[in-house]
């Protein structure tokens, strides 16, 4: 994991559920479908309130975001099991989230589908950055930094789920690992 | 030391004598659940990664249940069920409850016929968390993994049930394995008995509220003692749904004889023949934390918008007028949920735009079949102005596509005996839902306002 993501953050608040990050009537989209997975990109974040978020993570008619990393207060994700909000977010372009915390499914999915690196900060940065602004996160050493600031502000270590995320995911992981095989195989050579 | 119940379970299941919290393990799975919105893409990432001809790992241990976006002309919705058909045929699944008469003909819902008059034919069951227990696929002993958040529901019956995404899903379906860690556990302790007019969803209401509606995040939520033996098996089912409201792993009860006389039951009557294994927490168990309540202090409470956790009691609420009342789902739309409510109404009449949605096919039966004076309950309801749906299903509870029944598709302010009230859950974001029980959800229907069931009864 030696990635170093350099761009702009999008920023939001506490309690950001799996409905704002893509809305209910969305998910008859099925992300393996490749048109699908692009569409569900142009709706991510669309469910957050207007009126408290007036900039738009993807402008209407946009698929792409211009946003590579989402800075996010407590319990992101919480809500449903809805594996179409972390690709959402990587659909749109994100690469990496840094929240305060996570509710438990949706970190659960940033790791196995390896859409976007679930990071967390060492303190609640959603406080100290405004969208729009432009920082190096760097994944290895574990440290956001605002581009043309010497403030550093360190991430906590992945611990365990470390090794499935730079994989790239749980299948990834579990070819590695010899816990299935390598090839695309029928369930009989499985584990 | 001794280890609680989800740790035995996971023990057991991952052939280890003894686990301890924050232990990673690769566990056997005995049933896997998915459903019309993350069936479809699990099926896709398991053909790309186990290969096109790739097989399931047991035919009887995947469970689908098409119930989310049913009752609908959206022509993306209609091709996920088709899909989900297909690949039942495809590998031979013996647990398919399609949403027509099961011999594999394309089923589409008919706009024109309207939403209340059943249109679903005979191998149609409803609600997912709901039909698992009614088919006899909850068992305590067990792992159940599905594609839905409130998998957590089947943790009344004593077993490891938990929500998962696509990709793990995909694994489970490949292989019967899941790889978990071991959580560790809160332990709620219940003694005394629920007052008249309190149900289950207060508790579980007074208890998000009390730990913060992330306060049982990557925890087990265990439930035990005294208190137990006054809580049916479909109040235990409200408790552990909601269980992830609180950011909980999985809500798992201790088993007792209203347990296994329940699944016996559903095992006997729908021909599923599974040994269950009963395993209980050891007395020496390490808890993260232990919680003593006395259910005789639980009031009627009620989650306002915009989160679960924001707990407030009914009769403090008596200035919060609604425009709309809603019954239904995995949560709140089961029998005794429904019993209740029409119990609390008695012979009055809705003053709001009220829906009620049954959780399964069964349950619809059975409100048509219970006597109520000289009626039936599901007369009685319709009669006191309740626009009552026989599609059972998720409906209005997670919005869905905008033609669905019930659905909020303005700004209007709902209370509802659903799960999830965050902004946008019943549709419109700016809409305001406040959840609570079926008998505070009937006072409120009555009154126009948030009301205690209690001055109701
Ligand atoms: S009824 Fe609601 S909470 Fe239950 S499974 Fe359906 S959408 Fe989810």
């Amino acid at each position: 994991m030696s990635e170093i993501i350099l761009g702009k953050v999008y920023v939001v608040k506490d309690d950001i559920d799996t409905d704002q990050i893509i809305p209910a009537e969305h998910l008859s989209l099925v992300p393996t479908i490749a048109s699908e997975y692009r569409e569900l990109g142009s709706h991510a974040l669309c469910g957050l309130p207007v009126s408290e978020y007036p900039q738009r993570f993807v402008e209407a008619t946009q698929h792409d975001s211009e946003y590579v990393i989402i800075i996010a207060g407590r319990n992101f994700g919480c809500g449903s099991s809805r594996e179409h909000a972390p690709i959402a977010l990587g659909a749109a372009g994100a690469r990496a989230i840094v929240a305060e915390s996570y509710a438990r499914i949706f970190f659960r999915n940033c790791v196995a589908t390896g859409a976007v690196y679930p990071m967390e900060g060492e303190y609640r940065l959603c406080d100290h950055f405004e969208t729009g602004d432009v920082v190096q996160l760097n994944i290895a050493s574990g440290e956001l930094r605002a581009v043309g600031s010497s403030a550093a502000y360190p991430l906590r270590p992945l611990g365990d789920v470390q090794e499935i995320v730079d994989s790239g995911g749980l299948f990834n992981y579990a070819r590695s690992r010899g816990l299935i095989s390598k090839e695309r195989l029928c369930h009989d050579r499985a584990i | 030391m001794g280890m609680t119940l989800t740790e035995k379970i996971l023990a057991r299941k991952s052939r280890k004598k003894c686990v301890i919290p924050g232990d990673t393990v690769l566990a056997d799975v005995d049933v896997l659940m998915t459903h019309d919105v993350c069936g479809p893409g699990t099926i896709g990432i398991m053909k790309k990664e186990f290969g096109d001809d790739a097989r399931v790992w047991r035919s009887d241990g995947v469970v689908v249940i098409p119930d989310h976006y049913i009752f609908t002309a959206d022509a993306k919705s209609n091709r996920n069920v088709d899909s989900l058909r297909s690949f039942a045929r495809e590998q031979d699944l013996r647990y398919f409850y399609d949403v027509g008469n099961g011999n594999g003909d394309q089923w589409r819902y008919n706009t024109a016929a309207g939403p209340l008059k059943a249109q679903f034919g005979c191998s149609y069951a409803g609600v997912c968390h709901v039909v698992l227990a009614e088919k006899g696929h909850t068992r305590p002993g067990e792992i159940l993994i599905g594609t839905d958040s409130h998998t957590c529901t089947a943790g009344a019956f004593g077993q490891f049930a938990t929500g998962v995404g696509n990709t793990d899903a995909a694994f489970v379906m490949g292989t019967g394995k899941i790889l978990l860690r071991v959580p560790r556990t809160l332990l709620f302790h219940l003694e005394g008995a629920l007052p008249p007019g309190v149900m289950a969803k207060d508790l579980i209401l007074h208890i998000i509220g009390e730990i913060g509606f992330d306060g049982a995040t990557y925890q087990a939520m265990e439930f035990c003692g005294p208190g137990l033996s006054c809580l049916s098996m479909e109040e235990r089912m409200t408790i552990a749904n909601m269980g992830v409201e609180a950011g909980g792993k999985n809500a798992i009860f201790a088993v007792d004889d209203v347990t296994c006389e329940y699944v016996d039951r559903q095992m006997r009557e729908h021909g599923v023949d599974v040994n269950y294994d009963v395993l209980e927490s050891d007395s020496d168990a390490g808890y993260a934390h232990k919680f003593h309540i006395s259910l005789d202090t639980i009031e009627p409470t009620v989650a306002l918008h915009p989160n679960p956790g924001n707990r407030s009691l009914a009769r403090e609420c008596g200035d919060i007028a609604i425009d709309r009342a809603y019954i239904g789902s995995c949560t709140g739309g089961k029998l005794e949920d429904f019993l209740a409510f029409a119990h609390t109404l008695g012979d009055r009449q809705a003053s709001v735009e009220t829906f009620g949605v049954p959780a399964t096919v069964d349950v619809v039966r059975k409100l048509k079949e219970t006597p109520l004076g000289n009626t039936t309950v599901w007369d009685r309801l319709c009669d006191a102005g309740v626009i009552m749906t026989e599609n059972a299903g998720c409906a209005a509870c997670l919005g869905g596509p905008t033609d669905t029944f019930g659905r909020v598709n303005r700004e209007l302010t709902c209370i509802s005996t659903t799960n999830r009230n965050f902004p946008g859950r019943m549709g419109h974001a700016d809409a305001r839902i406040h959840l609570a029980s079926p008998r505070t959800v009937a006072a409120s229907a009555i009154a126009g306002h948030i009301a205690d069931p209690r001055d109701y009864m």
